[in-house]
């Protein structure tokens, strides 16, 4: 955790003449020494943003259940906060990071987030992951007028003008994928199965109404608790109903279970009968399930790792020079990555650091660098992304196979899909 | 639901869904077990027991590691060197943290509830900051992740038939050694009556020791088998904490019979309401159907009458 030196407050009863001379004859000095706009112009709320820097809160979890998914977010942040600073800073000001745990722990989240809220007046926070994070933060970041730039796909069903949405959420990752296996694949059944709360809930509840539109069907739908580790009734239950696909939004370390019981119980996902595509599995949590035991499942995200233009390119071997080269980056770690470099594009469109400035000029806000590609902020907070299919390999890696050949409006409150 | 299959299908479905619900029953022994033998003999609340599960499981991952780059060759055999050494390596940490901290909290069982709960969280973060807080792969050999075609519907995992015959054997080796052995004479002895035991020259803190040790032990085999079928991360054992202590207390905390029982009931109802009902709803019911049983017999399935 980086924290600032502690900055003594002004003695008012010391006031005298000779000190406020003093202090006007330095003001031009000050001026000749910083060439950036003054901090009283780009802050007018009181945030911690001096002439040369500006603090920035990461809010993840780093202990507890959730540490598995989450560190590879906090790394994507960091490596962004750093390459920012390299160039430049955001308003000529180098960005200072202030480090918080989540403890996969709701109401530590929201505890966590007032405290950078209040006590160290951070410009953003980067953070939260659970849908049930973010929701225990909101009203903190409402109240105290805060900035949140979230990176996990997640429901939808939610806007919030404190918050920046990064991730996809749900009918981006949803509508493409079962229109191109409806097409490309000729799936006419579909076999839901999902952990049970809320994201997978509502992401089936917009598949099926998707594939009803379709004309298509869905034999069965079930949930798991999570943490569940025994899917052999289920793996039968989907032998018997032999559906084309199987839709798993199973998450966690459930997943690893699901993946090595369907394997052993001789499901082989290569020979796509069923086809499996799920909307949980990234590379990250490949690497807990194993390659072998995932081969062949496709991916509904908007980035894998092995996308081939010049800018991910570029983000793949920073992040690995930065972290270790074993290190894999799943479609939440690019998405929290973005999170940093959006904040900037925006604070320098205001040309403030100022919440309100800051939430005005962020629709439109377009990045060209992002390693998923071209990402612009809707009106609603969330990104116009593209939708990527890609097929697990043996390394743990996804080939692309698909992708939309337009951005996908994100629609977080899907009319006919409630 | 079943009007739209042929006889056939239906047969092979229910020999393919008993043999899950065998299988699990096989997964609650192998969990329970250790802790039936600290909780049951010692009266020892282990809340480390997930954890010490993780460390055999981790052995596990770590041997496999160490045959990959060192001899190739041999890989198809690692699993049972990792057994054992996990075995020895929980065995060992088990006589360690019973030796620092159990022995100074016998006849305090909440005591031993909270010291253990804090290990079981030390042993998480020493987990986090050794392997990284991310799952680990362990990748298997590949005889052991196929299965056997029965018929063209009846597909036996062969990792599931190895976890049963483990566990059949470890129930086997525990009887034995409880009720068939001199050692085992002496820890009943303890636990039915620890003066009268003292008297007569047991040297009862080394049979609490190596009671508590081998309680690990079988977890820390317990967890190595389980990196087959589910996760080794440094939280993986909460999700086998609650089945477990559900299934021994269930049993009756005193009974190894009751133990396994108590599995088979657990595991039965369990596996057929999942096929019937859905996931949650079958775990909701079969907590349910515990809860109920234990109102009417707070001793469990089994009990033992003991002078305490």
């Amino acid at each position: 955790m980086k924290l600032s030196k502690p900055q003594t407050p002004p003695r008012r009863s010391s006031w005298t003449r000779r000190h406020l001379l003093g202090g006007l004859m330095a003001l031009p000095a000050l001026f000749a020494l910083s060439s950036n706009a003054l901090a009283s112009e780009v802050n007018t709320t009181g945030l911690a943003v001096t002439d040369d820097t500006v603090k920035v809160g990461i809010l993840h979890s780093i202990t507890g259940t959730m540490a598995i998914s989450e560190t590879g977010s906090v790394q994507a942040e960091k490596l962004a906060i750093e390459q920012i600073n390299a160039s430049g800073g955001v308003l000529g000001r180098q960005i200072e990071y202030i480090q918080e745990d989540g403890a996969s722990d709701w109401p530590t989240f929201a505890e966590k987030s007032r405290k950078l809220l209040v006590n160290d007046k951070v410009a953003a926070v980067f953070g939260c992951w659970t849908s049930a994070s973010r929701k225990a933060v909101l009203p903190v970041f409402e109240q105290y007028n805060g900035m949140l730039y979230y990176p996990t796909f997640y429901e939808g069903l939610e806007q919030s003008p404190n918050v920046i949405y990064t991730g996809q959420e749900a009918t981006q990752q949803i509508l493409a994928s079962i229109d191109w296996l409806a097409k490309e694949k000729g799936a006419k059944t579909f076999y839901l199965l999902g952990s049970d709360y809320i994201w997978p809930r509502t992401s089936n509840k917009i598949a099926r109404k998707h594939i009803d539109k379709l004309g298509l069907k869905v034999v069965g739908e079930e949930y798991y608790p999570l943490g569940h580790t025994q899917f052999n009734s289920v793996i039968n239950k989907i032998k018997l109903k032999k559906p084309d696909v199987i839709f798993a939004s199973v998450v966690g370390g459930s997943n690893v279970a699901f993946y090595k019981q369907m394997k052993a119980a001789g499901v082989d996902l290569t020979k796509e009968k069923p086809l499996l595509m799920t909307i949980s599995v990234t590379e990250d949590e490949i690497l807990g399930i194993g390659g072998e035991n995932v081969e062949g499942a496709y991916a509904s995200m908007k980035y894998f790792q092995s996308l081939t233009n010049s800018n991910n390119e570029a983000f793949v071997k920073a992040f690995k020079e930065r972290w270790g080269d074993d290190i894999v980056i799943g479609d939440v770690t690019q998405a929290a990555y973005l999170g940093p470099w959006l904040w900037k594009a925006a604070v320098e469109k205001a040309g403030s650091f100022d919440i309100e400035k800051v939430q005005a000029a962020s629709p439109g806000i377009e990045l060209t660098t992002a390693p998923e590609g071209y990402v612009r902020i809707h009106e609603n907070h969330h990104l116009w992304s593209k939708a990527r299919i890609g097929q697990a390999q043996t390394d743990g890696q996804y080939k692309v196979i698909y992708e939309t050949e337009e951005l996908m409006e994100p629609d977080p409150f899907p009319e006919g899909y409630q | 639901m079943f009007a739209d299959y042929s006889m056939p299908e239906l047969m092979s479905i229910f020999a393919m869904q008993g043999f899950a619900g065998l299988s699990l029953f096989s997964i609650f022994v192998l969990m329970a077990l250790g802790l039936a033998i600290i909780f049951g003999q010692m009266g020892v609340i282990n809340m480390a027991h997930g954890e010490f599960m993780i460390l055999g499981a981790y052995t596990t991952y770590l041997t496999a590691q160490v045959f990959e780059s060192v001899m190739p060759g041999l890989y198809g055999g690692y699993f049972f060197v990792a057994m054992i050494l996990a075995f020895v390596v929980t065995f060992a940490l088990g006589a360690l943290v019973e030796w620092l901290m159990i022995r100074h909290l016998y006849h305090r069982p909440l005591d031993t509830l909270l010291a253990t709960w804090g290990l079981s969280l030390i042993l998480q973060q020493t987990y986090r900051s050794v392997f990284g807080a991310r799952e680990v792969g362990v990748s298997l050999p590949d005889w052991m992740m196929g299965s056997i075609a029965v018929t063209d519907l009846v597909e036996i995992p062969i990792n599931g038939l190895f976890v049963m015959v483990l566990s059949l054997l470890i129930a086997f080796a525990v009887y034995l050694l409880m009720f068939r052995s001199g050692w085992g004479r002496q820890v009943r002895a303890v636990v039915q009556n620890r003066p009268m035991a003292e008297a007569v020259g047991i040297d009862s803190g080394r049979v609490d020791r190596v009671t508590f040790a081998l309680g690990c032990g079988i977890a820390g085999v317990a967890g190595s088998a389980f990196t087959m079928i589910g996760s080794t991360g440094p939280t993986s054992g909460q999700l086998y904490i609650v089945d477990t202590f559900l299934v021994v207390v269930f049993g009756g905390a005193q009974s190894l019979l009751g133990t396994i029982a108590s599995a088979f009931t657990i595991s039965q109802a369990q596996s057929t309401m999942e096929f019937f009902l859905s996931g949650s709803m079958a775990k909701v019911l079969t907590l349910l159907f515990v809860v109920g049983i234990l109102m009417l017999r707070p001793q469990g399935l089994f009990a033992l009458k003991v002078r305490r």
